[in-house]
């Protein structure tokens, strides 16, 4: 702990963006644009069956007929979705993924993320999935877990490999029609990571997928899903990074989890994708659609979200609450500063008896920046005994930041109990003050109230991102107050 | 070690300190006394190096540099410490963090390593029972849900952490229990070394009774009207300010 207290206080007063850089990979990518050829162009790219294929394609003409949705408190830049390239691919000289044939410029690439793809260095146990750009160029520790039973691949290994548990999973909980992003991730997608825990069995280690954006002009559109069987744990991490560059890239991924009988699932972001510069040019538009079903009873789901990277952000980890007793829960941190936007929450569906969820959300605004909640809390007629606690709390830096929160409440059953509970606050000048007259310089007091103010959810991550996240908060506040 | 020559000071514009001089050598303990609204705090508060107190005239030494112009931060580090009159609360942030992010930052600043977790831990312990602090108290956030009188024992066992060569105690004495008064007066004579030296801010001689001054101030509308001995705070608790109070607006109007 005390190295790493240092560590971080060092990183604070070096602060930036750390992760800014640019790789030099010899990369495939196909032009720019967007209709049916560049589907069938990425299927083909992938020897995908026919079946996947006439998926995308209904996906793609779906969305063709669905505008940018706009309801969210947020500006954003009009899109051509033309000027995108939407496949680019890291080249691999050999089929078989054994680490020598990875080039070594990839391998680089994920050392200095602090992502190495060996597995002898990973001392901690934490299997990695790396994708960069439109494809996943390695998962760790795939023969280990596979000795439990554990299936943990790319999701285009799955679709070859297991396309029973894709086709009977994919798409039933965030079905290709579900919203104006989804629709396009479901036509365009590239890969993702895919995990099976299979029933009874606790995954020994945590797994993880480590997103990175490379190439410019291109957009990334990956699709994660998770399901865990009867009985089954597994506690799941995912962190995300990307060059600097003046123009915005889009990032528009699904997640999908499912949780059997007594299963429980812990999913955890740290997101920090490039947020700008501080005159708001550049970074990531990161519109992400995330949403586990809790399908058994006495299942389990948790979302775990730090966010403070991506100049937009638009994301609402939810839960649907199918099976009787499941629970559903939502921490979340969102820092926005510069001229970075933020509107995510999180959905609640209670249909099951005596489901329960709670939603604590952290909102922190420096800048000029804007960052809203917006959480949906349902309890429909059958959720008898359901429960709800939110807690949606701001805390503000500037006063040029706007702070929102807009909590919509739907109860169609009387034995239902929802509470909410909002708080704006300012770190005050005298907790400043306090701080510096204990020896405190104010960068290193902003760092530690903040840090306080989001306990609650720090503590909810995986110690391998508590440390990380930490830092990050503190980086991600360099020079907003003063 | 502190010198302060006609210091004036306002808040918002209006004049709170209306010309101070005050000297305060090593190994001694002044009391400051005066009736509420008269500058105690504002002095404190002005020599911590809150920015909210505009400072316009006069200056003030401290070890023979020009106090006004150190950062607060490095104030601290340079042995002031200010017992806080209303201790802030910082929810979430855990004492220990606190504490061990205060005290390595004055060791770097002396060009020491910073503790390890066990010698800092073990540091803790020590200082807790030397000032007889709540172990619990110390595994809360800053102050947070603190009682009044639990708040000022921490601000000693801040002080006994942080060991002050110059420690500004602001009404460390209001809201304490007779025994807590005890406590935190024991714990102030025992940090004491002989050349560190206290500014002792109360408005109750029998704070006095236990850190025995060397000389007593009385601060009125913004002035040092009143200096003796350790006997003016008798005089004071028997007969009120309403005598010097005269005293003062009787030269101002001769
Ligand atoms: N933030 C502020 N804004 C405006 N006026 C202030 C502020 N802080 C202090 N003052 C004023 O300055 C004057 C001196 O206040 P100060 O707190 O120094 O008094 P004090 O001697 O410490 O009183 P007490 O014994 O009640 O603690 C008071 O009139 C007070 O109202
Ligand atoms: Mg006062």
């Amino acid at each position: 702990m005390e190295k790493e207290q240092d560590k971080i206080i060092n990183d604070v007063t070096s602060g930036e963006y750390k992760y800014g850089f640019h790789s030099d990979i010899e990369t495939e990518k196909i032009s720019r644009g967007l209709n049916e050829d560049t589907i069938r162009t990425i299927s083909g790219k992938k020897n995908e069956p026919e079946w996947l294929l006439e998926f995308r394609l209904k996906a793609f003409r779906h969305w063709q007929t669905m505008k940018m949705p706009t309801w969210a408190n947020l500006k954003i830049p009009d899109i051509d979705y033309q000027d995108i390239i939407y496949y680019a691919a890291p080249k691999q000289k050999a089929v078989n993924k054994s680490l020598n044939d990875i080039d070594p410029e990839l391998k680089r690439t994920f050392d200095k993320l602090g992502i190495p793809l060996e597995e002898q260095k990973h001392l901690s146990g934490v299997a990695v999935d790396a994708v960069m750009d439109s494809v996943s160029v390695k998962t760790t520790f795939r023969e280990t877990l596979a000795e439990s039973g554990i299936i943990f691949c790319s999701f285009s290994d799955a679709v070859k490999e297991y396309p029973d548990l894709i086709r009977r999973y994919m798409g039933t909980v965030v079905p290709y029609t579900d919203n104006f992003f989804a629709s396009l991730n479901s036509a365009v997608f590239s890969d993702g990571s895919f995990c099976y825990i299979p029933k009874g069995v606790r995954c020994p280690m945590e797994l993880s997928t480590y997103f990175r954006i490379n190439s410019a002009n291109t957009g990334q559109f990956e699709r994660t899903l998770l399901i865990a069987d009867e009985e089954a744990y597994v506690s799941y991490m995912e962190g995300c990074t990307a060059p600097m560059r003046d123009e915005n890239q889009l990032h528009a991924a699904i997640v999908e989890i499912i949780a059997e009988n007594n299963a429980e699932v812990k999913y955890s972001t740290v997101q920090n994708w490039y947020p700008g510069d501080k005159n708001g040019k550049g970074g990531i538009f990161n519109f992400v659609t995330k949403r586990g079903l809790c399908r058994g009873e006495n299942s389990k789901i948790s979302w775990t979200q730090i966010e403070t990277g991506s100049a937009i952000t638009w994301k609402y980890p939810s839960c649907i609450l199918r099976g009787d007793n499941s629970t559903g829960e939502f921490y979340s941190v969102a820092v926005t500063n510069n001229h970075q936007q933020a509107d995510t929450g999180t959905k609640m569906i209670h249909i099951g008896k005596n489901t329960r969820s709670t939603i604590v959300s952290k909102g922190i605004s420096a800048g000029f920046s804007n960052n809203s909640y917006r959480g949906l809390v349902k309890v429909l007629k059958s959720a008898s005994g359901a429960r709800n606690f939110s807690q949606c709390d701001s805390l503000l830096l500037s006063d040029k930041c706007g702070a929102h929160t807009f909590p919509y409440i739907e109860v169609d059953n009387q034995t239902a109990i929802v509470e909410h509970e909002a708080t704006t606050s300012k770190i005050g000048e005298d907790q400043i003050f306090y701080c510096n007259q204990r020896g405190i310089s104010t960068e290193d007091a902003i760092g530690l109230i903040v840090n306080g103010y989001a306990r609650e959810v720090l503590n909810k991550l995986p110690m391998e991102f508590a440390v990380e996240a930490q830092k990050l908060l503190q980086i991600s506040l360099e020079g907003s107050v003063g | 070690m502190l010198i302060i020559k006609n210091l004036k000071a306002e808040i918002n514009g209006k004049a709170i300190l209306k010309g101070i001089s005050l000297e305060v050598k090593a190994g001694e303990i002044h009391a400051i006394m005066g009736p509420n609204g008269s500058g105690k705090s504002t002095l404190a508060a002005v020599l911590a190096g809150r920015e909210l107190v505009t400072v316009t005239e006069g200056s003030v030494t401290y070890f023979g540099k020009n106090l006004l112009e150190m950062p607060p931060e490095e104030r601290s580090k340079e042995g002031i410490f200010l017992g806080f009159q209303y201790p802030i609360e910082i929810p979430g942030v855990s004492m220990v963090n606190f504490m061990k992010t205060a005290v390595n930052e004055h060791r770097k600043y002396k060009g020491l390593e910073p503790l390890s977790a066990s010698d800092f831990l073990k540091m803790m312990r020590e200082k807790k029972e030397l000032v007889e602090i709540d172990s619990k108290l110390a595994n809360r956030s800053v102050n947070e849900g603190f009682s009044g009188g639990e708040k000022k024992k921490n601000e000693i066992f801040q002080m006994a952490m942080l060991e002050p060569r110059l420690a500004i105690l602001d009404e460390t004495d209001s809201g304490l229990d007779i025994d807590a008064l005890r406590i935190v007066a024991n714990g102030v004579n025992k940090l004491k070394r002989p050349d560190s030296s206290a500014i002792v801010i109360t408005h109750y001689q029998r704070l006095l009774d236990f850190i025995i001054p060397d000389v007593v101030h009385v601060l009125y509308d913004g002035r040092i009207v009143k200096t003796a001995g350790k006997e003016l705070a008798l005089e004071l608790e028997e007969k009120g300010y309403d005598w010097i109070k005269k005293e003062v607006d009787k030269k101002d109007l001769a």
